[in-house]
């Protein structure tokens, strides 16, 4: 059943009339033309589809879109503010942590998500944090890298 | 050749948007050639030549290739090597990739072999380029081309910086084509300015951005989302279907037709509810063959062998061995598991099939779909954007038909993206493989006997860079031509096709030789070849990893292994360290290093993460990657039963390029991940003295093991 739905997508208020029980994946990447987030695996598992929710890391594809009522839902096109690429982002790219590229919004936005919780990560918490986030490619260790570099310019604890 | 269809070359330029087009057709490539005449016939472009590039009136220079870009970075390296013999800044330079409207005609992105075989003819275009630039140049400036020089795209009387006349400049009011047949010179390795660099890749701003457009991200007015009713088993046939209930769903299209059962919708969730309301059913084979019972049915059904290598005599081998050794290697099926899985959007307008597809074969897929269609392969258009990985595993193309055959069928443009379960399903496994070896060694270590014979998995790796008089290897079963039965279902290429296999055997037994002599395992190898390359390797890694000298097993639960292999003419060294906990099985790999020669080096960084992605790659298939069947039934249909390597794996990674600029550049991406089968299992021997004979080495295998030493 539609019923009108309410929230904000990069800082832009949404209204959407559409079923609620719909994946958010699925309207992010349907309705609201987002195609920057990812379809992995449908299940949870490999966290290309992930998305903050009021500063949370989710995975969109097992997300009701009920969930996101009222809430601030971030996609990786939200990250960049006015062109300038954030700089999360900024490592990323300057350390070439991401090749074929596909799970790579999905990486920016758990380790945004893990940084906003925790701003200082070891590399251990960055490992158990980022876990979950599957990259075929493997280039583990270079994103771990840029996190820890952002944290570390951030003022970060670690080593 | 000519073809009153194929548009000729002024009109090609003209469509590019005038400038100055360069055209060369490389004939010694006959790995462009010998397959190009054919398969590029009618093709809608200028079908002779193999590699151009194009020079606009602003100065910007756009490449066409093949190629696609799956994330091994050959945008960027190529874009370096144009650059390099051009005399242009990378900052010029524009790629258009996998387009077989407008790039020529390419084989396929796969085997290591863009730099290595694509990037010569690369050079060879952008180097004939610059003397067709610079002879106009000449012409322009009053000058001979031997009195000029090029600096990032201006052409100057060399010494008189102000007779000068930039690419730009020359390009402007042209709309010329040049064919060029005369050999230009490659700039030297030590002249290199764009060339041996590490610029931020080109694709980065999209990729880290989320701007970067794969295959499931084109969206066409009007276009339906299906869903293909698939089969439970490889080998099952579909007997009853009744499509009444996604019939009665709104805004639901149903299309039953030879063969193909696909229900569209105009979002992709009302599609997988109406799949979900068809009722079908299938007729099942008896599984007669599953994952533990693969190894002796390889053998069971292997055809007559392929013989790559014999010398000397076997029976002689077995005389003059103080000691052989006779053992039997396993390695499971892999998927490729790329997470952006196969995808296409075809439309169809005015008897002309587009197709965005994710694949690493855009030109085999033309041919695929036009042959599906009934059209002209002028007809057929496949573009390829990013490709969200590949692995060997995007070459099918069955997503692309399938989307085409949909969107004739509706009217409508149609996206085919498959699920993780249908990519689990109709993925081309990496083959299993049984290895039989048995080998010898004189009193002193020296390899007396090689006996080798590989079942399932291919030749690929399985060549013997050590010197043995008397040697032999039967290759049973190419992956790409293994007889009808002897697999429950496709297998194909996966990154670096059989070596991984191959390596794991030959390099586990080299292992188990030197334990045996009681010498140390890096200099039983050292020993036993002279093969320079391979020497260099070796003794780099000795170096970078801190390698003592010492016979293994330590046995202490903390071991280290070697191992060294050749791969797309690349050389290739490594050396893991790990810890084994005895209780659980459990393996941690603390440390990896690699040497690698791969002649010289386009994109240093790029070679490197290419390295790091192949060794933590390929911890998956050492630990945990096995697809578990019971006939042409796939159990694993997601990433909660298959492992992939994780984060949590990542070791210690030191990566060491062996300077080698005398050689041309070789293949990058696969060759690291050859050997780390067998680098994990000699490691995991150092620590606990126990053999690891089966990929991959699970806790439970370890475990087991361990305790039968």
């Amino acid at each position: 059943m539609k019923e009108p739905i309410s929230f904000t997508l990069n800082g832009e208020a949404i209204t959407l009339e559409t079923e609620v029980d719909r994946k958010l994946l699925w309207v992010l990447r349907t309705d609201l033309e987002k195609t920057g987030t990812k379809f992995g695996c449908g299940s949870g598992f490999c966290g290309s589809c992930t998305v903050l929710v009021d500063g949370v890391a989710v995975r969109s594809c097992i997300t009701n879109l009920d969930f996101v009522r009222g809430k601030d839902v971030t996609t990786i096109e939200g990250l960049a503010a006015e062109g300038e690429l954030h700089p999360l982002q900024r490592e990323f790219l300057e350390r070439g942590a991401y090749q074929c590229g596909y799970c790579t919004p999905g990486m920016i936005m758990n380790a945004h998500g893990l940084l906003q919780r925790n701003p200082r990560p070891t590399r251990e918490e960055i490992v158990r944090g980022m876990e979950n986030n599957l990259c075929r490619c493997s280039a583990y260790k270079r994103i771990i890298e840029a996190i820890e570099a952002y944290a570390g310019a951030n003022g970060g604890g670690h080593e | 050749m000519s073809d009153v269809k194929n548009m000729d070359r002024r009109e090609f330029v003209r469509l590019l948007g005038g400038g100055i087009l360069v055209t060369v057709n490389l004939g010694p490539l006959t790995l462009f050639n010998s397959s190009a005449e054919p398969a590029a016939q009618g093709r809608g472009y200028p079908e002779d030549i193999n590699a151009y590039l194009h020079i606009a009136e602003d100065g910007q220079v756009t490449l066409y290739s093949g190629k696609i870009e799956m994330g091994q970075g050959v945008m960027t390296s190529l874009c370096q090597m144009a650059a390099e013999d051009l005399g242009v800044g990378l900052e010029v330079m524009h790629i258009v990739m996998g387009d077989t409207d407008t790039c020529p005609w390419d084989m396929g992105t796969f085997g290591s072999l863009t730099t290595r075989m694509f990037g010569p003819a690369v050079r060879a275009a952008a180097a004939r380029a610059r003397m067709v630039l610079m002879d106009m140049a000449a012409e322009r400036l009053g000058a001979s081309r031997d009195s000029l020089s090029v600096r990032d795209g201006v052409v100057y009387v060399t010494g008189d910086r102000d007779r000068s006349v930039s690419y730009g400049a020359l390009a402007r009011g042209q709309a010329i084509t040049h064919e060029v047949d005369e050999e230009a010179v490659l700039r030297a390795v030590r002249d290199f300015t764009v060339m041996g660099q590490s610029p931020l890749r080109m694709d980065g701003q999209e990729k880290v951005t989320g701007a970067a457009k794969y295959a499931g991200d084109i969206r066409l007015p009007g276009m339906l989302y299906a869903r293909v009713v698939r089969p439970p088993a490889h080998g099952a046939t579909l007997i009853r279907v009744d499509t009444s209930g996604a019939e009665a769903m709104p805004g639901v299209t149903v299309v039953n037709q030879d063969g193909m059962v696909a229900v569209l919708a105009a979002d992709p969730e009302t599609a997988e509810r109406a799949l979900g309301a068809v009722d079908a059913e299938f007729d099942q084979p008896d599984p007669t063959v599953d994952t533990e019972s693969i190894f002796q049915h390889l053998v069971d059904s292997a055809p007559d062998p392929n013989t790559p290598e014999r010398e000397g005599d076997l029976e002689t081998g077995h005389r003059i061995s103080a000691r052989t050794f006779d053992h039997t290697y396993y390695n499971g099926y892999v998927a490729h598991a790329p997470i952006e899985p196969h995808t296409a959007v075809a439309e169809i307008r005015d008897g002309t099939a587009t197709v965005w597809n994710s694949t690493q074969a855009p030109f085999g897929d033309q041919t695929a779909i036009a042959r599906a269609l009934g059209f002209q392969p002028e007809n057929v258009r496949v573009m390829t954007p990013y490709v969200g990985g590949g692995f060997g595993g995007k070459t099918s193309g069955q997503q692309a038909v399938e989307a085409a055959r949909l969107a004739r069928i509706t009217g409508k443009p149609v996206q085919v993206a498959w699920t993780r379960d249908e990519e689990f399903f109709y993925d081309t496994f990496r083959p299993a493989a049984t290895i039989k070896f048995v080998s010898g060694m004189d009193e002193g270590g020296k390899l007396t006997l090689w006996d080798y014979q590989v079942y399932g998995a291919g030749a690929r790796g399985s060549d013997v860079f050590y010197d043995v008089p008397n040697k032999s290897v039967r290759v049973y079963g190419e992956w790409g031509r293994a007889p009808a039965g002897m697999h429950p279902f496709a297998v194909g290429a996966w990154r670096a096709p059989a070596a991984n296999s191959n390596r794991f055997a030959a390099e586990q037994q080299m292992d188990i030789m030197a334990a045996a002599a009681g010498m140390d395992p890096l200099e039983f190898r050292l020993m036993n070849t002279t093969d320079s390359r391979m020497l260099s390797v070796l003794r780099t890694i000795k170096e970078a990893a801190g390698w003592e000298a010492r016979p293994a097993p330590a046995g202490s639960g903390k071991g280290r292994g070697v191992a060294c292999g050749i791969d797309a003419e690349t050389y290739v060294a490594l050396v893991a360290e790990v810890t084994v906990d005895s209780g659980s099985g459990a393996v941690t790999v603390d440390r990896v290093v690699c040497a690698q020669d791969m002649g010289v080096v386009v994109n240093p960084e790029g070679a490197r993460m290419q390295m790091e992605g192949c060794i933590t790659m390929g911890l998956g298939y050492v630990f945990s990657e096995e697809i578990r069947f019971q006939g042409g039934k796939v159990l694993d249909q997601n990433f909660g039963t298959y492992g992939l390597a994780r984060f949590s794996q990542v070791p210690e990674i030191e990566t060491v390029l062996v300077p080698n600029d005398d050689l041309p550049p070789k293949g990058g991406g696969e060759p690291a991940i050859i050997n780390m089968g067998a680098v994990v299992a000699n490691a995991v021997f150092d620590a606990t003295g126990a053999r690891i004979h089966r990929l991959p080495m699970t806790p439970a295998r370890v475990l087991e093991a361990i305790r039968s030493v």
